[in-house]
């Protein structure tokens, strides 16, 4: 494998990231500016709401919210558990063959599948992705996965989608994003191919 | 709620498998693997503490009006792209985009309009892609991902008005 693509454009500190880590991508600063910024946008909602609802706005609000988390702070503990587990059991060899640039038409299905039946929120998508990404799945693979994941994978649709939108609405958007994941995974390599055309064998 | 039951029982039953079969390849890498996933599991709860508590309020000040008015059911393909735009710019979380979906939905809002909407929330939405997708993965991988995903949202709206509501 050539490191060659990874060099060239970045700035020095993104390469530290990928390089040099047996497993990537895992959070380790709790906060970041990112967070900061939506905690600020966090504090003058909640101060709009006071200004508009009074004390009893705000703690309403705050107390379905709490409910909301604590149903889910179990499931997130599921998922991250279970995304360390497949990083450390994946099988590399198998992965690279049926994930990788020439996979065709097959390793698209077999992304989106992965994206269909990982449990979890992106706290578990992502980190599969990003070590699936680093024993040798191609781009293509990996972005069906990940679209998969976001459109067609329970996990969000259960535990948000359902009580939100409804029954009828989520099945129907579900259907409807069916064939996307392996659209977008082919248009992925389409494009890759033609842009890195140096790093494909 | 019972379905919500099943996919506990079945997400934690996945746990339960994986980590026998790290169990069987030895015990260290059950405690690697447990010890990883019990500090993602720290690291990552205030983010999701954030998320889930702070999207309420944040739902609750969005001009849910005027984007719902923008999803009209006349707006055609034009709305469709207004659609998209808002829904990468409205804030991540779990529950941001479905509520906005919700009340543009009661509002009479066209469908091909919301699914386009709530598809774009779903792939772009900026608070997600900066809070989980960039630290965990590649960045060129992030930006690539994004930008071919950039017609699936389009296609979606064709196919709903396409086929039309069930």
């Amino acid at each position: 494998m050539s490191e060659s693509p990874l060099k060239d454009p970045q700035p020095a500190g993104n390469a530290a990231e990928t390089e040099g880590e047996p497993r990537p991508g895992h959070i380790r600063k709790p906060i970041g500016w990112s967070m900061i910024v939506i905690g600020v946008l966090v504090a003058v909602s909640a101060g709009l709401v006071y200004l508009r609802d009074g004390i009893d706005g705000v703690t309403s609000i705050l107390t379905h919210d709490l409910k909301l988390f604590g149903g889910i702070l179990p499931r997130v503990l599921a998922g991250c558990l279970l995304g360390a587990f497949i990083a450390e059991l994946l099988p590399h060899d198998k992965v690279s063959r049926s994930l990788g640039p020439k996979s065709g038409l097959k390793g698209l299905l077999i992304g989106t599948a992965f994206g269909v039946i990982i449990p979890g929120g992106p706290f578990t998508a992502y980190p599969v992705a990003s070590a699936l990404l680093s024993v040798g799945a191609d781009f293509g693979a990996t972005i069906a996965m990940v679209v998969s994941w976001t459109l067609i994978g329970y996990g969000r649709a259960v535990a948000w989608e359902l009580p939100i939108m409804g029954t009828d609405f989520t099945l129907w958007r579900i259907v409807i994003s069916l064939p996307l994941p392996i659209l977008a995974g082919a248009f992925g390599r389409f494009v890759y191919v033609r842009i890195y055309r140096k790093g494909v064998p | 709620m019972s379905t919500a039951l099943i996919i506990d029982v079945f997400l934690w039953s996945s746990v339960a498998v994986v980590g026998l079969i790290a169990l069987r390849r030895g015990r260290t890498v059950l405690a690697v693997s447990m010890r990883e996933g019990s500090m993602d599991f720290i690291n990552i709860v205030p983010r999701v503490a954030l998320g889930v508590i702070g999207s309420g309020y944040i739902a609750a000040v969005i001009p849910q009006e005027i984007i719902t008015g923008w999803l009209g059911p006349n707006s055609g393909w034009a709305g469709v792209l207004t659609a998209v735009i808002a829904g990468a710019a409205t804030p991540g979380g779990p529950v941001v985009g479905f509520s906005i979906g919700a009340v543009a939905m009661k509002a009479g809002g066209g469908m091909p309009q919301i699914i386009a909407y709530v598809v774009a929330w779903a792939l772009f939405a900026f608070q997600r892609l900066l809070l989980y997708e960039i630290p965990f993965m590649p960045a060129r991988f992030v930006w690539f991902r994004a930008a071919v995903s950039l017609p699936i949202p389009f296609l979606a709206a064709a196919i709903a008005m396409m086929i039309g509501k069930p």
